[in-house]
């Protein structure tokens, strides 16, 4: 059964008042409203989410939603993908669709980690890595660090380059209203900026942030029946890879962004050579090669000369992050792969204003981890 | 102390060791001991954002053992271990050495629990 987004939202990304409660209801009602659906008609609600619990010390956040939008008794789940709870809650909503079970799912995902301080959100997402990974004091950052310093020696990679991405999400965010930083930067501020995980600097972080995302999805039939804009979702693939990070053949190649978004070009019929516009996760500026590489738009070792070319900017022939990405929009763990969703919901039905590029199809890729789970979605406008 | 990597019956190595090989799901019947070894940095960080609990900053390198002499499927296993110095480049030859408490397990996340994980192990001493 072809399965539709009919409906998309964002709350303001960036440090928020409220805690998440209010975050995911606000993203729910704005979703409801966008697709003109009441809440008695939704038979399925995800909820992505990596850790309430951690965070907040709230669990149980799918009840807490399904309840506070009247979404009773609707079917309810809270999906954990860590950094990739987003991607997989599309996976989820696509499958109760796709499956016959619901006709009608709402996803919503959400985090709200800036009262923490930096040193103890940092703790709440290393501790997702293995145990022999996490007694040395392994950070995600570092991880990239790691990653970083062998890709730019072994390619002859100019450290430049993963400035220039930076400077493309950052210019990119400043025509999103719900970005986190709404502020161009220069090539020289990000090669200046602090040392967090030599030979990266803060500039090739994202940052801490709170916020909420969502899409709704229905059949392809009673998308026509609803609406003249939808989308629908013509591939998608998920993946895991080795979680201990170390373990993998090579260090440059995620494996879990090869398979997925394999499985995704498989199912939507189409290749890299397709796509329109891409939402790619990047944490670190160096994971925006590394998944340019992974999904096959540039060989491996090269999807450096992109952002030195302008491929990869919005006027290029193949805008990555028109959102302004993680980079500058901001990463609530498991809001962010929804999020990603809806900017390619808006590129495809026209709704992305000062962002719009032409597209007709576009791929979406929420990396959870160190590349440890991987989701590869593809969406196509709606005919 | 050892620094064990485990072993499949098809001769597949990792380090840590797992229940079932990740290359090919067999069980890992054997290890051996990495402790005494010397290997090669494959590349490294030096970490100056670091959570509760963990030095500032935090050098930490991923490096290659070399294991050929096995006679193996895997000739080399990598390993991700704290540095014991600042001074580090690729390429550099490295020696584990044993440390008691690579972190302080009475904070942070995990303080809570202490005693669900190891906290010792090795560090890497360039030679």
């Amino acid at each position: 059964m072809g399965v539709a987004v009919i409906g998309a939202s964002m709350t303001k990304f960036g440090q928020r008042d409220a805690w998440l409660q209010e975050l995911l209801s606000q993203a729910g009602e704005e979703c409801l409203d966008d697709a003109g659906v009441s809440p008695n008609e939704v038979e399925h609600l995800y909820v992505s989410n990596m850790a309430s619990g951690e965070f907040e010390g709230q669990t149980g956040v799918m009840n807490l939603l399904a309840h506070d939008l009247g979404v009773l008794p609707a079917y309810s789940e809270r999906v954990d993908q860590t950094s990739s709870s987003g991607g997989a809650g599309i996976y989820e909503a696509w499958q109760s669709v796709a499956s016959g079970a619901s006709e009608m799912t709402l996803l919503v995902g959400g985090e709200k980690m800036t009262h923490k301080t930096t040193g103890q959100a940092t703790d709440i997402i290393a501790s997702i890595t293995h145990p022999a990974e996490y007694k040395h004091g392994i950070t995600l950052p570092s991880f990239a660090g790691l990653t970083a310093r062998h890709y730019l020696e072994r390619f002859d990679a100019p450290r430049e380059s993963l400035a220039r991405v930076a400077v493309k999400n950052h210019k990119n965010g400043v025509d999103n209203p719900n970005a986190q930083f709404q502020k161009e930067i220069t090539t020289e501020k990000a090669l200046e900026s602090p040392i967090i995980a030599d030979p990266l600097r803060l500039y090739d972080f994202c940052p801490i942030t709170d916020g909420s995302a969502a899409m709704m999805f229905t059949t392809e039939e009673r998308a026509k029946e609803l609406t003249d804009e939808y989308a629908v979702v013509s591939g998608i693939g998920g993946a895991t890879d080795t979680h201990v990070v170390h373990e993998r053949d090579d260090p440059t190649i995620m494996r879990g962004v090869v398979e997925s978004s394999d499985e995704a070009y498989e199912m939507a019929g189409i290749g890299p050579d397709d796509l329109d516009v891409a939402e790619l996760h990047d944490m670190f500026t160096i994971l925006e090669f590394l998944q340019l590489e992974g999904i096959g738009v540039a060989d491996q070792g090269t999807a450096w000369e992109l952002a030195m070319d302008g491929t990869t900017q919005k006027d290029g022939d193949l805008p990555i992050n028109t959102s302004g990405g993680l980079k500058s929009k901001g990463h609530p763990l498991g809001a962010s792969g929804v999020a990603q969703g809806v900017e390619i919901y808006e590129q495809l039905v026209g709704e992305a204003g000062p962002r719009q590029v032409e597209a007709e199809t576009a791929l979406a890729c929420n990396v959870g981890g160190f590349g440890n789970c991987v989701i590869t979605t593809i969406m196509e406008a709606g005919k | 102390m050892t620094l064990e990597a485990g072993i499949c019956p098809n001769g597949h190595v990792s380090y840590p060791t797992h229940p079932r090989c990740p290359d090919c799901g067999q069980e890992q019947e054997e290890t051996t001991d990495l402790s005494e070894e010397r290997a090669e940095v494959v590349t490294w960080t030096k970490s100056t954002a670091t959570p509760p609990g963990v030095r500032e900053p935090n050098t930490m390198a991923i490096v290659e053992f070399d294991i050929s002499h096995l006679d193996l499927e895997d000739t080399f296993v990598r390993a991700l271990g704290q540095v014991t110095t600042e001074d580090v480049e690729t390429g550099d030859v490295v020696e584990p050495v044993y440390v008691e408490e690579l972190r302080d397990p009475d904070v942070g996340l995990k303080s809570a629990n202490p005693e669900s994980q190891d906290w010792d192990g090795y560090r890497w001493d360039p030679v």
